[in-house]
């Protein structure tokens, strides 16, 4: 009777009364390796759902290419570029856990926290002269834990991800404010606070971060895909107690892509702050939620099962162009981008529902029509 | 109550069970009322405790300050608890109140000498439009609500901003009738707590005795269950979207009389503090369970724990830290009660239905 | 007794299809007020869709449904029970955080003045329900915690507000012990005084003939048979719902080797005590006894769904880890769960893809899987189970309930168990299917598995046990080999107030008419 806490109710059950995820169909959309080729599949004139979403996504794209070009010959610009990767890169690479945590039902609004309280932890001990070396190694440790503590909270005691992660992600940045109070730190090494400003080995138009990230996704994809802890996520999102029963670790998993989102978001923390060249109070403010945004968006299901690595890579690439295509205009700014972020996100996911809704329709009417039919057979239509 | 009970177990294991709690109702209405109770019990231990530290806690301005500071807090805690109990999550009345804030105080600079009721009304307004969208999109569109409201934070917060730019709404643009609306009291009490105590018995009274109250309770408990049973979720999820849109717009106006310098950042994270409140004050995040007076009694105690560090010397700094691992508590502690509940439930079934 | 007279509800000719397959072919039904009416048939015979028609959750394609005299349509649940009709399903859908009264009256609450919602009216009206069925649950409890038949209950005092005429019961005393099961057909009785006609729905036939006055069987979505009870026997209605005259399948026994599996005082607080049995390799052990009797529990348990809190559970000599199945499976045993669809199957994922999931270490090719390798596999161990999909590539939930059995037990078989616990092997399967399962447990036994089959069906258990042991509240009450396991000793080790004598040729008393032997 009562709804299981340990499941991941704590998004689908606070996302609302809608029950089975939309449109996205049962033919295998989770199912990204099932099946003959893509080939095969586009032959028999049917594209599974998920590929229809990640067609979409490259359409969206070359949209986005061409729309980003019209507004400025600069668009493509190296500097451009550079400017696009730097401001979506860290995000882009938070978004590869975040995205194994949706899948298997659960999510992390941390993350932004821990990638404060990295940061911040990193200010402050430079502040005190440590060590850089030693200041990675602290600030990595700091992370992962704070990543473990929420696995744990989720795992061990059984509460529900939503609740425990803004418990969390209000703690965490508590914590940060604390530790580096009002101060500023702005003098690292130019040696590090190169990443903001240098291309990765000297391609001047490819940020670190886009390039960590680049080498990250490859790495998730092809665990996600081919790998049984890949298929283990898969199965989790679907059917947490089925996945148990076939002796799927579920609650190791789980807690181990929460150390995991932990210790990447405290790096991203560290290049993020390297690539500001500054650590201060309320530092990457908003970035979960523009990470879920990416997340969604490349497709991923907020309730679990569904999604790819590609997709996100795709989304993050919409994303970063077309706010950077919005910022050339000259009456565009970073604030008005959070409007179209959000805009982004609903239509994210509405879209699939409203191919649901549109099938709902249908059913209604056939109902309606079937009535019809029994009423000219002669049986009453009773009010 | 009759002869063929069955009902109380005909086996010896019965004499077992002396010791738990007499029968399985008892129990579980026991454990829920204390959930509510506990509150107060934790609130006056809180005061006790911080007043024996240092007296000057239990001051009249104090006591007046935590009530006034309480208000915005807990109205829109009511809001939020209507939404919760459905099962769903509204995450944007932070920006809601923020944009209410700026748009209802920024009347007074646009049209001077306007009626301050009519200032209200355009706060509720602005509330009422936000909370229709967000109802319609989730109720009607069948979208997760943690999205939606995800969503609608940032496109409020962005409209918010456009709006502003860079200007905001100064203290001496305001009537000094506006800004006093904060600091009037009654015997002591402010008339804004009063007039927040009224809403909380209003929305009490609605959720208890009102059969679309109840059913909101029902669409949390068991959403296909409320299905089955006919009950209209999309239209009660839909009104309740709007109702916590509506009271967020109101909150946002009260917020105007608190702050009176209103920028593009105001009410920024508050819905997490809301959140806090209401889980904290007992109500499930899963919905079915849990009440407005202890939503209320939720942004009460946080407020008070605010200021309480605030006398004892904690830098404000600590505030946030504190309120995140505050609500950590607050569920670690509902899912112990849960579990031993369960536990206890699964022993007295000793009958074991053989 | 046969009430004469107009009938209160009457479904003539329906026919429904689902996806071009026909659930009802031009079915009719009469029900009379007063009158207890059984619904009986296989798995598949088309009852549930029948109740689902007269419940308004479908629509018929064809044919009329009269109630009262006069012609009706149906647009939904909710229309069917403001005409009186009600059903009270297997599972009851009540909501945990209301109370009893609140449960019964939800979306109807009793008004006073200004539209709030009278409680003491809400209350006392439940309290007088309760008090004519003789029924003792207190309205304003919570109705998280109370048990199936209490829910039951409570979903019957629903009915009643409803004023309903027409009551169904889906399998009520599935999951009941013998003393709830008597307390329902009091209350069956009660509305049958009443006036109100129920529909009994049940595969326990020794209950048919004792409760009910008139029986429908239905097989393969046609109406078989419809009279009064009187003069039926068991045995016609077996041959009515299944068309022939059922011949037990041979049972053939082989010398068990080396015990495998071995229980020891195996317990969980609540659920089961005391718990010691072993299985030894080519033994097909049965563990009988009523639903509700802790079998699926202690098989939770010794697989490691389940944390039990005292005992050991050996396997091949090691003990074994509690609380893990992938302690287990390393260990070698595989477990077929009792709910396919909730424990036993992604649905959404396909065929291929279920059957790989407790192998997905051995599909590694250098730490990858690709999908030709899972594909293979897959379409291996379906076609070596007779699994008739389209493509191993077909999501799971396309499938009959036969098959998605045989997918679920591909599974485990690829993983070459030295142990399989399979819950109730053949449930909601057709018959040609449960035969071929039947085949395939035997033929493990037979190639050294040690198998544990629970099942609530004895001409099964009789079929496929070298051994049986009978649970009884949660204690082991019985163990007999096959020699002297019968239908009657079983029954009897079930639901005897003391444990039966194993040895004894004469069975203990069979217990009263109402108690049914699963």
């Amino acid at each position: 009777m009562a709804p299981d806490p340990t499941r991941a109710a704590g998004t689908t059950g606070t996302a609302g009364t809608t029950g089975t995820a939309g449109a996205t169909g049962a033919a295998g959309a989770g199912d990204p390796a099932g099946g003959r080729g893509w080939r095969a599949r586009l032959a028999g004139g049917r594209l599974e759902p998920l590929l229809r979403w990640e067609s979409a996504l490259v359409i969206a794209v070359v949209a986005v290419a061409l729309l980003g070009t019209s507004i400025s010959s600069q668009f493509l610009s190296s500097y451009n570029v550079f400017t696009a990767c730097t401001g979506v890169g860290d995000l882009a690479i938070m978004a590869l856990p975040m995205t194994l945590i949706i899948i298997t039902g659960e999510i992390d609004l941390s993350v932004a926290s821990i990638l404060a309280l990295s940061a911040e932890l990193l200010g402050d001990l430079w502040l005190h002269h440590w060590s850089m070396g030693v200041i990675f190694v602290v600030v990595l440790a700091v992370g992962t834990l704070a990543g473990a503590i929420n696995g744990l909270l989720i795992t061990r005691v059984g509460l529900p991800s939503l609740a425990v992660t803004i418990g969390t992600l209000t703690l965490y940045r508590g914590l940060a404010n604390v530790i580096l109070g009002p101060a500023s730190v702005s003098n690292f090494p130019t040696s590090y606070t190169a990443v903001g400003v240098n291309g990765f080995l000297g391609i001047s138009w490819l940020s670190w971060s886009v390039a960590i990230f680049i080498v990250l996704a490859i790495v998730a994809g092809v665990m996600l895909r081919m790998t049984s802890l890949g298929r283990s996520l898969y199965a989790i999102g679907l059917n947490e107690e089925a996945a148990f029963h076939s002796g799927i670790r579920v609650k190791r998993i789980k807690l181990s892509l929460y150390v995991l989102s932990g210790l990447v978001c405290s790096a991203v923390g560290i290049l993020y702050a390297f690539e500001l060249s500054s650590a201060t109070e309320n530092i990457g403010i908003g970035f979960e939620l523009q990470v879920v945004t990416i997340v969604l968006l490349g497709g991923v299901s907020i309730f679990g099962g569904r999604g790819t690595i590609l997709g996100v890579a795709l989304a993050a690439l919409i994303y970063a162009g077309l706010r950077s295509a919005l910022l050339l205009t000259s009456s565009f700014n970073e604030n008005d981008f959070e409007v179209v972020s959000g805009g982004l996100l609903i239509l994210s996911v509405l879209v699939p529902n409203a191919a649901a809704f549109a099938g709902r329709g249908r059913e209604l009417f056939a109902r309606r029509r079937a009535r019809g039919r029994l009423r000219a057979a002669g049986v009453s239509d009773d009010a | 109550m009759s002869a063929a009970t069955g009902m109380t177990p005909a086996s010896g294991a019965e004499a077992e069970d002396a010791g738990a709690l007499a029968n399985p109702r008892t129990l579980v209405d026991f454990v829920l009322r204390a959930r509510t109770f506990g509150i107060v019990v934790i609130l006056a231990l809180l005061v006790v405790v911080t007043a024996l530290i240092q007296p000057s806690f239990l001051s009249a301005s104090n006591i007046r300050f935590v009530l006034s500071e309480t208000a915005v807090y807990a109205l829109v805690a009511i809001g939020e608890t209507l939404v919760v109990l459905t099962r769903n999550v509204d995450l944007s009345v932070g920006s809601v109140v923020g944009l209410s804030a700026y748009v209802s105080a920024n009347m007074f600079q646009t049209h001077h000498g306007i009626a301050i009721p009519v200032v209200f009304l355009v706060g509720l307004g602005v509330g009422l439009a936000c909370g229709l969208v967000t109802g319609l999109i989730t109720a009607v569109g069948r979208v997760p609500s943690l999205v939606v409201t995800l969503a609608m934070l940032y496109i409020i917060r962005g409209v918010d901003t456009i709006i502003v730019g860079s200007g905001q709404v100064v203290a001496n643009s305001l009537p000094n009738s506006f800004i006093n609306i904060f600091h009037a009291s009654v015997l002591g009490i402010p008339d804004l707590a009063i007039a927040v105590a009224v809403a909380v018995a209003i929305a009490a009274y609605y959720l208890k005795s009102y059969r679309s109250g109840r059913d909101l309770y029902a669409i949390g408990s068991d959403p296909e269950a409320a299905r089955l049973a006919g009950i209209p979720i999309a239209k009660r999820v839909f009104i309740a979207f709007v109702l916590s849109g509506s009271i967020a717009g109101l909150a946002g106006v009260v917020w105007a009389t608190q702050y009176n310098t209103i920028d593009a950042t105001a009410a920024n994270g508050l819905e997490l503090q809301i959140i806090a409140a209401v889980v904290v004050g007992g109500v499930a995040i899963f919905g079915g369970s849990g009440s407005v007076v202890g939503a209320a009694l939720g942004a009460l105690l946080l407020q008070t724990i605010n200021v309480a560090l605030n006398v004892l010397g904690v830098p404000s700094l600590w505030t946030e830290a504190i309120a995140g691992f505050l609500l950590l508590v607050a569920i670690t502690i509902d899912r112990g009660i849960q579990l031993r509940l369960a536990a206890a439930l699964r022993k007295r079934r000793s009958h074991l239905g053989a | 007794m046969v009430t004469a007279g107009a009938p209160v509800l009457s479904l003539t000719d329906a026919s429904k299809a689902f996806a071009g397959v026909h659930a009802l072919q031009g079915v009719s039904l009469e029900l009379h007020a007063g009158e207890a009416h059984a619904l009986v048939g296989e798995n598949g015979a088309g009852k549930s869709t029948l109740v689902k028609i007269l419940g308004g959750v479908h629509q018929p394609d064809s044919g009329a449904l009269t109630i009262g005299g006069d012609e009706v349509f149906l647009h939904g649940p909710g229309d069917a029970a403001d005409r009186g009709i009600s059903v009270i399903y297997q599972e009851p859908t009540l909501f945990p955080d209301l109370s009893v009264a609140e449960n019964v009256f939800i979306g109807r609450q009793p008004l006073r003045s200004g539209r709030r919602i009278d409680h003491r009216a809400m209350e006392r009206e439940v309290r007088e329900i309760f008090t004519r069925l003789g029924v003792g649950i207190d309205p304003d409890r919570i109705a998280r915690g109370l048990s199936i038949a209490e829910q039951q209950l409570v979903e019957i005092a629903k009915a009643l507000t409803r004023r309903a005429r027409v009551l169904i019961m889906d399998e009520p005393t599935a999951a009941l012990s013998p003393v709830e099961s008597r307390r329902l057909f009091g209350v069956v009785q009660t509305l049958r005084d009443e006036g109100a006609a129920v529909v009994f729905i049940s595969h326990r036939l020794e209950e048919v003939l004792a409760i009910c006055q008139r029986v429908t069987v239905l097989r393969d979505g046609r109406r078989v048979l419809s009279q009064p009870l009187e003069g039926v026997t068991e045995r016609d209605l077996v041959r009515a719902m299944v068309g022939r005259d059922v011949i037990a399948e041979s049972h053939e026994s082989h010398t068990p080797g080396e015990p495998v599996l071995e229980v020891e005082h195996l317990t969980r607080e609540g659920v089961f005590v005391d718990i010691s049995f072993e299985v030894r390799a080519g033994e097909v052990v049965a563990l009988a006894g009523l639903v509700g009797s802790g079998r699926s529990e202690v098989a939770r348990a010794i697989f490691g769904i389940d944390r039990h809190d005292a005992g050991t559970v050996t396997m091949a000599g090691r003990r074994l880890r509690r609380g893990s199945p992938a302690a287990a499976m390393q260990a070698g045993i595989g477990f077929v769960p009792e709910d396919r669809r909730q424990q036993g199957l992604v649905m959404e994922m396909s065929v291929a893809r279920n059957i790989g999931l407790a192998s997905l270490r051995r599909l590694r090719r250098g730490g990858l899987i690709f999908a030709g390798t899972e594909r293979r596999f897959g379409a291996e161990w379906a076609q070596r189970l007779q699994v008739t999909a389209g493509r191993a590539s077909m999501p799971v939930s396309l499938l009959s309930g036969g098959n998605q059995q045989k997918v679920v037990l591909a599974k485990w078989l690829a993983r070459s168990p030295a142990a399989l616990i399979v819950d109730e092997p053949t449930r909601g399967i057709d018959i040609g299917t449960k035969t071929e399962v039947h085949r395939l447990i035997a033929a493990l036994a037979a190639d050294g598995v040690a198998v544990l089959v629970i099942s609530s069906e004895l001409p099964e258990v009789l079929t496929l046990a070298d051994r049986v042991l009978v649970m009884r509240e949660g204690r082991l009450a019985a163990s007999m080999p096959r020699a002297q396991a019968t239908e009657e000793a079983i029954v009897a080790a079930g639901t005897a107030q003391q444990p039966a004598q194993p040895a004894a040729g004469a069975a203990a008393d069979p217990g009263a008419g109402a108690e049914a032997p699963r």
